[in-house]
């Protein structure tokens, strides 16, 4: 086994036993909790808030990549460019507001839960992926695309056999981006009651217990970690398969 | 037969192309020269409709291509362009088998098709088929971007500075493949480049463009012994066109009795290398062979009588 590979199998069975078995770690996490406090967080299954916390991030993600691609899509197409400018905008704005502040507009109209987690999650998520796939997609070997119209690929052959497989990695490092940001974004939205590993911090924060905020940020680090780490691996794969560095 | 029919391109009320008329013969090649600017790619890309004429019309065997969907039209056409242009995330054979899938050819058919083609540039399909174009090197990508302009047996290849991106030995490789290729298959090519030379090598007839219009299109010999304009005679280059003639004839067009010392060279050279042979080794004639056995010779005197603009080459 590589070197690689065996930290990733270590750092795997850290999340496991710190998500399935949080008793283990109670020695661990002793010296920071209050006299009198619960060492660790019991008031919900630590399995059930991450799933919960990376559904609502894999639902936010699809929805921004569908959109972003979508949009990236239409202003590279000739009869699009005049949107690109207000795409651009609409894009910007999305990472610009803080999804704090997102969050406190969204709740008047959503209620409590994981709406305005949501809303916040794919409104901040949009920008990197869009960007990259629009980058992808205007970058792509002029000789190739002038041979994909010469030989008769039709603008939609093009698009689904030519343009998306090529900007595939750069699709997927704006993606990457996003879920990462995503996945540390997502935990304030227990602030707003969504069902995220952010309740364990915030519980923390609360009490002035400093194990739980461990916890809980211990969790979520190691999950973005990993994420990233698979999503990188997926792009290195693709990449070598076009052939490019 | 493919009619180019006073055919105009005018760009920002410029013409890029001025009413340019030529036929092209089914089996031959043509090749377009002409510095940048000339009009010459824009030509080309006319006849597959990349580039809409502003006005005139281009016939492939005598059918109109502008009534033609534009597609459809591309699929019966052969496109190679330089630097290959090969999609660099689909195998050798996916990228060969690329307008016959268009077509709808069954499996086995495009299957069939690609060895042909792989075995006709001499990559062992074995080999080759599952490559991908990064893992080929310049001269086999290029083989590869023509292998995939004739996998439908195209009424017509394109060809625009198809070995502009190779170096000279390679190149000179990639352009006798190509003649031989286009002999065994009897393709009609037309193909655009900027080198005079490569034109008079490849092409049976060449068409010398400037400024957006086409100056004079002939056999290479014509080209050459009698050039139409001032732009054309420096095309051809002055001090090097008695070369260039010699290179067009072959040895056994002036052959004659004897026997002479030294090292013989094949009927099918040109006189170019039967001079060079003659000066370098400071011979006044060479034993001239026909598959390993002698049939006579060629002198230096013949060669110097060929080379003389005067002589219009049979």
């Amino acid at each position: 086994m590589s070197r690689a590979n065996f930290l990733r199998v270590i750092v795997v069975s850290l999340l496991l036993a710190l998500v399935l078995r949080p008793e283990w770690f109670a020695p661990m996490f002793e010296p920071f909790t209050p006299p009198g406090a619960a060492v660790i967080y019991d008031r919900t299954s630590l399995l059930s808030l991450s799933l919960s916390h990376l559904g609502i991030v894999a639902l936010a993600s699809v929805a921004a990549i569908v959109v972003a691609v979508l949009l990236a899509i239409l202003v590279t197409r000739p009869q699009g460019k005049a949107f690109l400018p207000l795409s651009r905008t609409i894009a910007n704005m999305g990472q610009t507001f803080p999804p704090v502040a997102v969050l406190a507009l969204a709740v008047p109209m959503l209620g409590f839960g994981a709406g305005p987690t949501l809303v916040a999650l794919f409104l901040y998520g949009i920008l990197p992926i869009f960007e990259n796939t629009m980058t992808g997609l205007s970058t792509l070997p002029p000789a190739t695309m002038e041979a994909a119209r010469g030989i008769g690929l039709s603008r939609r052959q093009r698009l689904l056999q030519v343009e998306l497989p090529l900007a595939l990695p750069l699709i997927l490092t704006g993606v990457r981006l996003s879920v990462v940001i995503a996945i540390g974004t997502a935990t304030i939205g227990s602030t707003v009651a969504a069902h995220t590993l952010g309740e364990v911090i915030i519980a923390g924060l609360l009490t002035n217990n400093t194990s739980y905020v461990l916890q809980g940020g211990l969790i979520v680090g190691l999950f973005a970690v990993l994420i990233y780490d698979a999503l990188t691996q997926l792009e290195a794969s693709i990449r070598k398969r076009l052939g490019v560095k | 037969m493919i009619e180019i029919d006073n055919i105009t391109k005018v760009y920002d009320g410029r013409p890029a192309v001025d009413a340019v008329s030529m036929t092209i013969e089914s089996a031959t090649i043509t090749a377009i020269v002409g510095t940048s600017g000339s009009g010459k790619s824009t030509l080309l890309r006319m006849v597959n409709r990349l580039v809409e004429p502003t006005s005139g019309q281009v016939r492939i065997n005598g059918e109109p291509t502008a009534g033609l969907p534009k597609n459809a039209l591309r699929r019966r056409i052969g496109y190679a362009i330089q630097g290959h242009g090969l999609f660099p995330h689909h195998t050798v054979a996916r990228n060969i088998g690329a307008v016959p899938r268009l077509l709808g050819w069954d499996k086995d058919k495009i299957y069939t098709r690609v060895n042909e083609l792989l075995d006709l540039f001499s990559m062992p399909p074995d080999e080759f088929r599952d490559r991908y174009p990064a893992e080929l090197s310049g001269g086999q990508q290029q083989r590869v971007g023509v292998a995939r302009a004739l996998a439908s047996r195209p009424d017509l290849l394109l060809m625009d500075e198809p070995f502009g991106a190779l170096d000279p030995i390679i190149r000179t490789r990639a352009q006798t493949d190509l003649h031989r290729i286009q002999r065994t298959l009897g393709s009609t090519i037309l193909l655009v480049t900027h080198d005079m030379e490569e034109a008079i090598q490849l092409g049976d007839q060449v068409a010398v463009m400037d400024q957006g219009q086409l100056v004079q299109h002939g056999t290479p010999a014509e080209i050459i012994t009698n050039p139409a304009t001032e732009f054309v005679a420096e095309m051809v280059g002055g001090v090097d066109r008695p070369l260039r003639l010699l290179s067009l004839l072959s040895v056994s067009q002036i052959l004659e009795e004897g026997a002479a010392e030294g090292e013989p060279i094949d009927e099918e050279a040109s006189l170019r290398e039967a001079l060079s042979v003659c000066l370098w080794s400071g011979r006044n004639a060479v034993p001239v062979e026909r598959n390993g056995n002698p049939i006579g010779r060629v002198t230096l005197e013949a060669i110097r009588s060929r080379a003389e603009g005067i002589h219009e080459p049979s």
